[in-house]
């Protein structure tokens, strides 16, 4: 098996007509692990939500590539099947169907008719995955994301993250709200993932989520693209010195900020 | 307006002659012929929205009937279905073709004073028990329909249970028609007398080889004071059956009604939900889905009234609307005046799945009473974008994610049905209706 790509190349995405990211280039690799950095309002979200293919985020050029497929000629599920995953910053809830029946759902999704996976495998695997996250057995019944803390709900994300074993997968503010038990089982969750099959883009503000998930890069965005880009020194320089003097360094004054 | 005397397919004569046969008492034949003809001088009810002029409530065949079994295996298989645990079924009673062919009851219920049996059996048997109850919360002038209700009655049931008596189990009716051009006719009386308690559930279902037919459905429920009454339905009529379904309850101090109803016939419907909340303390729960599929067309008003003081009731309407359906949702909640510290709370929601399907809802709040508390929502919508695509990006495609949400948004009347068989019915139901 070869190791996967994701390659990104001077991506524009608009939102309802407000020109957001301008000219964002990334490429990853399975087994990298990349934080992308940058004050609120510079459209780390919307790389997020445009590679996943929200229909609210209108790419008005770039190009993005899993491998050889080009996202941008996919739907959401076809994307989400080809290897790529995102850890929403706000995931839906939707009533009457159980966390169990949508993962299931989804697995069988990716696996295809004629190969669904056995009952009692993915209750086994479940169940796994879930305690190392801390989480209750109740969850399986539980109606996906209705009446979730917004802890539960990062850590309900996290556990769909290690069901599915994508290619990519993009953590969006995975860390945001999360007390400090929650972010360590979090990590842990992540890290467990960690192989050359498996890259992924952690979207955050700060630091500290970095300090139990090490990055092999850190990119740091602002006015819709990528300024500056670095190993984990970056993360601690930024935490020191603060957007603002990241900003003098660079020599970028804002010319908007936008909400994400 | 002029009044005008309907052409009705069925005269005092003949109406006569099936009571005779029947064997039924005076008193009850005379009601028939008071149904009679009230039903030539009254006006079809006047639903808000649909029009109802050319749906065919009058012909069919109701002088129908079948044979007894003595096992359920004689019965068709989706009966069948619907019992429990098929040879250990509970409690109950199976009409086909508007006759009781297989009942049921547990000794013990029996030993208790507990009477559920067919209409006709109980107006032989229990005659001057039934006819204190017999159209008394649903009035047999209300319209025409409730008159032809009692001019052609030709099925139903009767469930009585004596002060204090506690039941477990749920007690199961089941209708199934399969006669050509029939019409079920059916009356259903339930009454809970003080500090009973009681969970009931029936299941309409009809076969393909009825053709053109109707369902006239009128059913009252009488809860004591301090009772409780769990009352749970699931319509199943084919999609060439005309349907008018009256559900009324009248609830005394303390007493307390769950409603849970899976209207999911196929055919077009007119449906009548009235709880009259007259004792104090009296408290209602009304639970409705439905599915509008096909180029069927529905009405649906779901109605609270509060008398006593301190009553409650909690309405939740849910609807998935598809192909050419058109469906009208009314929920009005009436507070009367002197109910102080009423609450009366209403939710409708209707999901449009296609551009051709209509769905209105409607609230309703009509209050006469300063100290109380009321509230209404009301929403007519697409399935919503970001659930689509939440479940999407987890690889789930289109279509199913569609069917999942939908499903999962009429899943909160499934889980309220006691009965296995019957929750099986209703969730398959649903799968079919919205797949």
């Amino acid at each position: 098996m070869t190791v996967p790509e994701l390659k990104i190349n001077d991506l524009h995405v608009s939102v309802e007509g407000k020109s957001i990211v301008k000219g964002f280039n990334l490429n990853m690799k399975g087994g990298e692990i990349h934080a992308l950095m940058g004050p609120n309002g510079t459209g780390k979200s919307t790389v997020a939500s445009a590679l996943m293919g929200h229909p609210k985020y209108e790419v008005t050029s770039g190009q993005a590539h899993l491998d050889d497929q080009n996202l941008f000629d996919m739907a959401v599920d076809e994307r989400a099947r080809a290897g790529m995953f995102l850890a929403m910053q706000y995931p839906s809830e939707v009533s009457g169907v159980s966390n169990a029946d949508f993962l299931r759902t989804a697995i069988n999704g990716r696996r295809g008719e004629g190969n669904e996976i056995p009952l009692m495998k993915f209750i086994k695997t479940m169940d796994k995955k879930m305690q190392m996250l801390e989480m209750d057995q109740s969850f399986a019944e539980r109606y996906v994301n209705e009446g979730f803390s917004g802890g539960e709900k990062k850590r309900n994300e996290i556990l769909q993250l290690m069901m599915l074993e994508p290619k990519f997968a993009i953590l969006d503010e995975i860390d945001s709200g999360l007390d400090i038990d929650a972010l360590k089982w979090v990590a842990k969750g992540v890290n467990s993932m960690r192989s050359e099959n498996f890259g992924c883009l952690i979207i955050t503000h700060y630091q500290r989520l970095l300090n139990y998930i090490k990055p092999d890069f850190v990119h740091i965005m602002m006015n819709g693209r990528i300024v500056k880009t670095g190993g984990p020194e970056l993360a601690l320089q930024l935490e020191k010195e603060g957007y603002d003097g990241m900003k003098a360094e660079l020599g970028i004054t804002d010319d908007e900020t936008v909400e994400a | 307006m002029s009044m005008q005397l309907k052409n009705l397919p069925f005269d005092a004569e003949e109406l006569t002659k099936f009571a005779e046969e029947r064997k039924e008492p005076k008193w009850f034949s005379d009601t028939r012929l008071k149904g009679l003809s009230l039903a030539e001088e009254l006006p079809l009810p006047k639903p808000e929205k649909t029009r109802i002029a050319d749906w065919n409530f009058t012909n069919f065949n109701y002088q129908i009937g079948s044979s007894a079994v003595n096992q359920l295996s004689e019965l068709p298989d989706s009966i069948q279905n619907l019992m429990k645990n098929g040879e250990e079924a509970g409690n109950v009673l199976i009409h086909v073709n508007s006759s009781a062919v297989y009942s049921r009851l547990s000794k013990e219920l029996t030993d208790q004073g507990v009477i559920y049996t067919d209409l006709a059996t109980a107006i032989r048997e229990h005659g001057d028990l039934l006819a204190n109850y017999y159209f008394k919360t649903t009035p047999i002038d209300k319209h025409q329909l409730t008159a032809l209700n009692a001019a052609l009655v030709n099925g139903g049931t009767f469930l009585y249970i004596p002060k204090n008596v506690v039941i477990e189990q749920p007690i199961q009716a089941v209708y199934y028609q399969d006669a050509p051009s029939s019409g079920l006719v059916a009356h259903t009386v339930v009454v809970a007398e003080q500090n009973s308690s009681v969970t009931f559930v029936e299941s309409y279902l009809s076969d393909n080889s009825v053709g053109e037919g109707a369902a006239n459905l009128v059913n009252e429920v009488i809860v004591g004071e301090n009772a409780q009454v769990k009352y749970g339905a699931v319509d199943e009529f084919t999609d060439q059956i005309v349907t008018y379904v009256s559900r009324q309850a009248e609830v005394a101090k303390d007493g307390r009604i769950q409603w849970a109803l899976g209207q999911m016939n196929d055919g077009n419907t007119l449906s009548e939900n009235a709880t009259n909340l007259e004792g104090d303390g009296a408290a209602a729960d009304i639970k409705a889905v439905s599915i509008g599929s096909g180029s069927q067309k529905q009405n649906f008003d779901n109605y609270v009234r509060h008398v006593g003081k301190a009553t409650q009731s909690q309405l939740l309407v849910r609807a998935a609307q598809k192909d050419a359906s058109n469906s009208i949702f009314n929920a009005r909640t009436k507070i009367e005046h002197g109910a102080s510290g009423a609450d009366g709370e209403q939710t409708q929601r209707v999901l449009m799945l296609s551009d051709e399907a209509r769905g209105d809802a409607n609230p309703i709040l009509l209050i006469d009473e300063y100290d109380v508390i009321a509230g209404h929502a009301a929403s007519v919508g697409r399935v919503d974008p970001d659930q689509l695509y939440y479940l999407m990006s987890r690889g789930i495609k289109q279509e199913l994610a569609e069917k999942l949400i939908v499903e999962g948004f009429l899943a909160p009347i499934v889980d309220l049905l006691p009965i296995e068989g019957v929750r099986k019915q209703l969730t398959t139901l649903i799968e079919r209706k919205v797949g």
